[in-house]
């Protein structure tokens, strides 16, 4: 093995799980404040499709960018609205935005298949998945903000006994994990691809899910398990490469399969798994009278 | 003093008639916001409306299309009802389906060549325990591993599906194929018998329609389906009672796996014909919706499939007759189940005017 060759892998280690990281601390704030928002997936195709439709239309990155970012948000605002203010079944709604997002994104992209566009360079944004981890982690840990909101997501009435408005705090969280992940949608269609394809996403959404359980809700954690997640996908793309002879199939289903084994290995201990999750994760917030 | 907005305030009891007429309110506030959307597409939305929701069904074989389509959904959504109505949620029916499937249509292939009265009951009882055997891997690591079962579930679709493109393309490969990835086409008597001569409806409907008696019989008649519901409204409850959640959890991932394996292995010895990489076009997810849309209710949840079968038929002739992607189907679903779940506010909460003290 030379030099070159383990810099080139390590680069596409890097340019690939980026979109992981993103979506991972996207969600990851969302289930600290006590949603869970299985809606990633959708979430993350509607904010590629939108960044590359503007794309085209505009010729211009930036607004590529922020309208995609909009597009998270307003997709998020959507579901914040439905599980805080109408007090839906979180699990149900989720499905639903992705369900939705699927479509929406298809329905908008169809012409724009194949359209061919100039990619952008990833290192900016590899740059800044690493800083978002730690400014989340730093938020977190080091801010009055970041105690309020853990402590919306481990006890909402205890939060709300101090004056704290749960709902204001829950619908933040929401938009920014749902900005995160039209972030991570659109880094795909615009940097990584560089290209529009029905259901891009590839299941990257649900990865991003199961990065949560696996940091054991902590920010740093995310980013380690994307790059353990990331670094087994790209390692198995050159054995195959390579010539490995082994049915491809059985490569492709190894994150899934990992994934089962990492919850397993993770949630066994009982202990740690109610002290790591939110505490108030999934249950509505009823202010009653 | 009554205030311009109304507050929201729990109900004593859930309300039997908004549980009735919420699923209705969500249809229409769909159909509302459908025809919306056609008109910002530049569609004339009546016309749109017709082409996507009447003309589908406005021919006899249309209707069969209809049942063909209801049949997997149905069959998924009782079996979905089990682990919801314990609050247990089992979203990996799409990967049940597949290997049942894969079981199923695999001694259908075993058996290519053999005409036996015995072979489709045999090819029905493997598609069971092949959905049965996948949807007890989360059930068992639920429960032995405190696993949550949203994301085990969810990971194995992704697994079987590969799995069935590996078996597809590779070992079970038609060797008559010229190379396209399917499997041999099954013996005739290893399909689903035509109910009409020339429509394509199948007796997977009249084991849907049991199937969904029994499960009525199931949750309204027996100590089982009375521990579902009691674990499902209070976990505290059932376990006072002496009920036992892992056995709960077990049978309830248990059945709903076995009727998803019996509507993949009714899709794809019935319609199909055959194995192949797309058996389903995402029955498993969309079932989902229909056991929301029907109130986990037997009743609810025939009315729900047709509603839903008929957004996926509306999508086809959508593409065909308005050049509309037929994902279109795929956002009626969506909103349906936004529109459904904010209005279950309305089953256990009830909107006032009066000023909160």
């Amino acid at each position: 093995m030379n030099l070159d060759l383990i810099l080139g892998i390590l680069q596409i280690v890097l340019i690939a799980t980026t979109p992981l990281v993103f979506a991972g601390i996207g969600e990851l704030v969302t289930e600290k404040s006590g949603v869970l928002n299985l809606g990633v997936e959708g979430m993350m195709l509607v904010g590629a499709v939108s960044a590359f439709i503007i794309l085209v239309i505009t010729g211009s990155y930036f607004l590529a960018f922020f309208v995609s970012i909009l597009s998270g948000i307003i997709m998020s605002g959507l579901f914040a609205f439905l599980v805080l203010f109408l007090m839906s079944n979180q699990i149900a709604t989720g499905l639903a935005l992705t369900i939705f997002g699927i479509g929406l994104s298809s329905m908008l992209g169809k012409q724009y298949i194949g359209t061919p566009i100039d990619g952008l360079s990833p290192w900016f944004f590899v740059i800044f998945s690493f800083l978002i981890v730690f400014l989340v982690s730093y938020f977190f840990y080091k801010t009055k903000a970041g105690l309020i909101l853990r402590a919306v997501g481990e006890s909402h009435n205890s939060a709300h006994a101090l004056g704290y408005s749960v709902i204001k705090i829950r619908f933040l969280s929401i938009l920014f994990g749902g900005s995160m992940c039209a972030l991570a949608g659109s880094y795909i269609s615009i940097c990584y691809a560089p290209m529009w394809q029905e259901g891009m996403t590839a299941g990257r959404g649900w990865i991003a899910l199961a990065l949560v359980v696996f940091a054991t809700w902590k920010p740093e954690r995310v980013l380690i398990g994307a790059y353990i997640f990331g670094g087994v996908t790209i390692l198995q793309m050159n054995l195959q490469a390579l010539g490995l002879r082994f049915p491809g199939q059985f490569f492709s289903m190894a994150p899934y399969v990992a994934t089962i084994i990492v919850l397993v290995l993770i949630s066994s201990n009982k202990l740690r798994i109610k002290l790591s999750a939110p505490a108030s994760l999934t249950i509505p917030f009823y202010k009653g009278r | 003093m009554n205030s311009l907005f109304p507050s929201i305030v729990s109900r004593s009891q859930s309300s039997g008639l908004m549980n009735f007429f919420v699923p209705i309110i969500s249809i229409v506030l769909t159909l509302i916001t459908g025809s919306i959307i056609f008109v910002l597409l530049g569609f004339d939305p009546v016309y749109a409306l017709y082409t996507f929701f009447i003309s589908p069904i406005s021919s006899t074989y249309g209707i069969s299309e209809l049942f063909v389509k209801a049949t997997p959904l149905a069959l998924i959504a009782i079996g979905l009802s089990y682990c919801f109505k314990n609050n247990i949620y089992n979203i990996g029916a799409e990967g049940q389906l597949t290997m049942g499937a894969i079981f199923g249509g695999g001694i259908g292939i075993l058996f290519h060549d053999t005409n036996a009265f015995w072979l489709l009951p045999l090819m029905i009882f493997a598609g069971a325990i092949g959905g049965a055997f996948w949807g007890l891997i989360p059930a068992i690591l639920k429960t032995k591993f405190n696993t949550n079962e949203i994301l085990t579930s969810l990971m194995l679709v992704y697994v079987a599906l590969f799995i069935l493109d590996y078996l597809v393309v590779g070992p079970w490969k038609d060797p008559f194929g010229y190379s396209f990835p399917k499997s041999r086409p099954f013996s005739e008597s290893g399909r689903m018998p035509l109910l009409f001569d020339g429509l394509r409806v199948h007796f997977g409907l009249i084991i849907a329609l049991f199937l969904i008696f029994v499960s009525w019989f199931v949750f309204a008649k027996t100590i089982f389906g009375f521990q579902l519901k009691v674990s499902g409204y209070s976990p505290k409850a059932a376990r006072y009672a002496g009920f036992n959640q892992t056995t709960l959890v077990f049978f309830a991932f248990a059945i709903c796996g076995a009727f998803a394996g019996i509507a993949g292995l009714a899709e794809v010895s019935g319609p199909i014909g055959l194995l192949y990489r797309d058996i389903s076009p995402n029955y498993g997810f969309t079932a989902i919706i229909v056991a929301f849309l029907g109130r986990l209710h037997p009743i609810g949840i025939i009315f729900a499939s047709l509603v839903i079968a008929l957004t996926y038929l509306g999508a086809e002739d959508a593409q065909l007759f308005l050049q509309i992607p037929s994902a279109v189907g795929f956002i009626f679903q969506g909103l349906v189940l936004f529109y459904l779940l904010g209005a279950e506010l309305l089953i256990n909460y009830k909107l006032s005017y009066k000023k909160l003290l």
